[in-house]
């Protein structure tokens, strides 16, 4: 995590209730997760209750609220991926990690999750790897694909 | 850059930047669209760069990163000007003989497209089948513009509809000219643009804002962001052409917050317009102020609603609000806020361009001038498509789609994402028009057009999108909350082969009480998909219920 850039993200914001979203979006952004501490001061800074905080925290799925392990593994769902054959790389997925969409496992190597449409269902289906895309994925490709990632 | 004074100053620009332009130079475009970047198209751009570089090639050769040129399924893509050579799946080991060639003035002959049936070759753009049945009025420039160059879309006649509107008419003209182009909303409804604007150019506040709808939160539309991230600066010049006609001091662009390359080409398209005095004060001399925020949604498809839209834009979170509070009276901050969709922006500058009557010209007779379709699901060329309203789907399907994929049948097109509907292969016939659509029960939406082979489980493709909206509601309205996820279970046992005799018509009746007393769109059509799958493909659905699973093959 990089404080400082979460420090200036909340000065950008202080004393602007108004902003609590953008705020948020742009510190999970930067550090993948929000930390209970961080809330904390976007509160403080923003001036509005932490109550607050948390229920959007909660409430929207790009927020996470529990560290992301060291790779994010994303499955595209949207309807052409899911036409396209991501319910099998799915379980796959979920068989090689151990994991559920939404769960990071004990060594924090993995977080897995899923979300519709990325906007490249030509070259679907995805499975996305800290940001890089592999298009056109088979669950025996995806076994390769996950091994490269310590 | 100083900034711009005057329409005179913008034009002698554009002059200078032309005559620094050698439309004989060749130009090597690589796509960097979303699904080409997928596909790891930086390699090959890098890969150009590195080779021009090497053979010191700068002033004999261009080297251009675009946004997405349309044949998505093919890529990398590769065009090389004069000519609109059309390279496909290109590989960075093909750089050098690419490069070669051009300086040659020659043609890479096993990078062009083949036919896959008769092995015929198609070398230039207009030769393509894929996009030689199209006509690309909105998304033919993506090719031709770096877009984090404003001077690329100067060289392409940019702002210069800005121009003509600012210099030679009034804002009462702009608008008319919109409403006799009847150009309708692209973003699902299909509603007048024109009115929209007026009611909100006569709302007595004398705050009002503008804003882009570039949420695409639709599953399988993609063309909106390819518009967005490959030519910023035309939705741009739509939105401050229509907030002068409208009146409106300020513009908001809401867009994805996923999309690093989006965020990065729709910030500098704001700045360098600021930064070239087309947006600011005194825009062109012509005593009109105008600036546009960039906004991002927090990842929900209800964000993309108009008056949840504005809630977010305002920093709350986003609910629609009943509908009776119109927004375009009072919107963000309760002021008057007109709202269109990507596409309807883009289409402005070439109405004032080239006026109403050549707009009304292209379409059918409702539905006027083109419509970007982005075409996938089981389809042999997935990609951005655009074709003029009216246009047959069996044009859309087979002619630039290629058919389905995997040498199987067509058996249902569906439109509209999970708001929308199925209809049979038998329609193929079918005109894409915004009323027609919807009275066959699949009305296009944004323009998702997905395909479905013979082996689609219809009753599981009704359960996926039940599933997704389920999780997409945003709770207010009882109907919406309570009424999906029974629909929801009922369908998950079908597709399971626990149905019961009753389940269908309790299907039918949940679908329609969801729809009665919910707030928004989303909770209103949400059963839409199921009735076009009564209305289409019951037989299947009675299936389940007397013969168990049906797990095909
Ligand atoms: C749940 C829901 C999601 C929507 N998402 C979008 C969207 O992502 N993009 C969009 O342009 N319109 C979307 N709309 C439609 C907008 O409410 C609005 O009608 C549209 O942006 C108006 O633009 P237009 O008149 O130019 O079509 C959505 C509507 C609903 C009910
Ligand atoms: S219909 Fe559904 S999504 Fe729309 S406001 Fe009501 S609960 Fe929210
Ligand atoms: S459905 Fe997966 S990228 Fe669009
Ligand atoms: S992303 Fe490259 S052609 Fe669409």
């Amino acid at each position: 995590m990089c404080d400082k850039n979460i420090d200036s993200i909340i000065e950008k914001y202080r004393g602007q209730p108004g902003s609590l979203i953008h705020a948020l979006v742009e510190i999970q952004h930067e550090n993948h997760w929000l930390p209970r501490e961080v809330m904390h001061r976007v509160a403080d800074a923003l001036q509005v209750p932490f109550a607050q905080v948390m229920q959007i925290a909660s409430f929207y799925k790009t927020f996470s609220l529990t560290p992301k392990g060291r790779h994010e593994v994303h499955v595209c769902t949207g309807m052409t991926c899911h036409l396209r054959g991501a319910p099998k790389l799915l379980e796959k997925v979920e068989e090689l990690t151990g994991l559920k969409p939404g769960e990071t496992d004990a060594e924090s190597r993995f977080t897995l999750d899923t979300g519709a449409c990325l906007g490249s269902c030509s070259i679907g289906p995805e499975l996305i790897v800290d940001g890089k895309h592999y298009g056109r994925m088979t669950p025996d490709k995806a076994e390769d694909v996950l091994k490269s990632y310590e | 850059m100083p900034r711009l004074q005057s329409a005179a100053e913008l034009e002698k620009l554009r002059a200078d930047i032309l005559a620094s332009r050698d439309p004989a130079k060749p130009c090597i475009a690589v796509c960097a669209g979303a699904a080409c970047d997928g596909l790891d198209s930086a390699a090959v751009a890098a890969a150009f760069l590195a080779e021009a570089d090497k053979q010191k090639l700068g002033g004999k050769l261009e080297v251009r990163t675009t946004g997405c040129h349309g044949y998505c399924e093919k890529g990398p893509n590769v065009v090389v000007t004069p000519g609109e050579i059309c390279y496909f799946e290109v590989q960075p080991k093909d750089v050098p003989e690419i490069i070669a060639a051009t300086l040659k003035g020659e043609v890479v002959e096993r990078l062009v497209y083949h036919d896959p049936g008769t092995g015929a070759k198609a070398v230039h753009m207009n030769e393509v089948p894929f996009y030689k049945h199209q006509t690309r009025l909105l998304i033919g420039d993506n090719p031709k513009i770096d877009p984090m160059r404003i001077d690329d879309y100067l060289a392409v006649g940019g702002y210069a509809a800005l121009v003509k509107a600012l210099s030679t008419m009034t804002p009462d003209q702009v608008l008319d000219e919109v409403k006799k182009a009847n150009l309708r909303g692209r973003g699902g409804g299909g509603f007048p643009a024109g009115s929209k604007w007026e009611t909100t150019k006569n709302a007595p506040e004398k705050t009002k804002y503008v804003i882009v709808n570039g949420h695409e939160g639709e599953s399988a539309a993609f063309m909106d962001r390819a518009m967005l991230t490959g030519n910023p600066h035309k939705i741009l010049e739509g939105l401050i052409i229509g907030a002068y006609a409208i009146g409106a001091q300020k513009g908001f662009m809401y867009t994805r917050h996923d999309m690093p390359l989006l965020e990065k080409h729709v910030r500098n398209a704001l700045a360098q317009a600021a930064e070239y005095g087309l947006l600011g004060k005194n825009i062109l001399g012509s005593g009109f102020d105008f600036e546009c925020e960039l906004h991002f949604d927090v990842g929900i498809f209800v964000s993309g609603e108009s008056s949840a839209l504005m809630r977010s834009i305002e920093g709350n979170p986003p609910e629609p609000r009943p509908k009776y509070i119109r927004t375009s009276v009072s919107g963000i901050w309760d002021k008057p806020s007109n709202l269109n969709n990507v596409e309807t922006w883009a289409n402005v500058p070439q109405i004032i361009s080239k006026g109403a009557d050549w707009f009304t010209s292209i379409g059918s007779e409702k539905s006027k001038g083109t419509k970007l379709i982005s075409l996938s699901g089981h389809v042999v060329n997935s990609g951005v498509v655009e074709v003029p309203m009216g246009t047959p789907l069996r044009t859309l399907v087979f002619d630039i789609g290629g058919g389905v994929r995997d040498g199987k049948t067509l058996k249902a097109i569906h439109f509209g994402g999970a708001m929308g509907g199925s209809i049979p292969a038998d329609l193929i016939d079918a005109p894409l028009d915004f009323d027609g659509m919807s009275k066959l029960g699949a009305p296009i939406g944004a323009g998702g057009l997905l395909l479905m082979d013979e082996d689609t489980d219809m009753v599981e493709v009704a359960r996926y999108l039940m599933d997704f909206l389920t999780k997409e509601s945003c709770g207010k309205c009882v109907p919406c909350r309570e009424g999906m996820p029974q629909m929801l279970h009922i369908l998950t046992n079908l597709t399971e082969g626990k149905g019961k005799p009753d389940d269908l018509e309790r299907l039918e009746d949940l679908a329609e009480v969801t729809g009665l007393g919910s707030l928004c769109a989303l909770g209103k059509t949400s059963a839409d998909p199921l009735k076009s799958m009564f209305r289409y493909f019951k037989p299947e659905y009675e299936s389940r219920i007397t013969g168990g699973s049906g797990d095909k093959k």
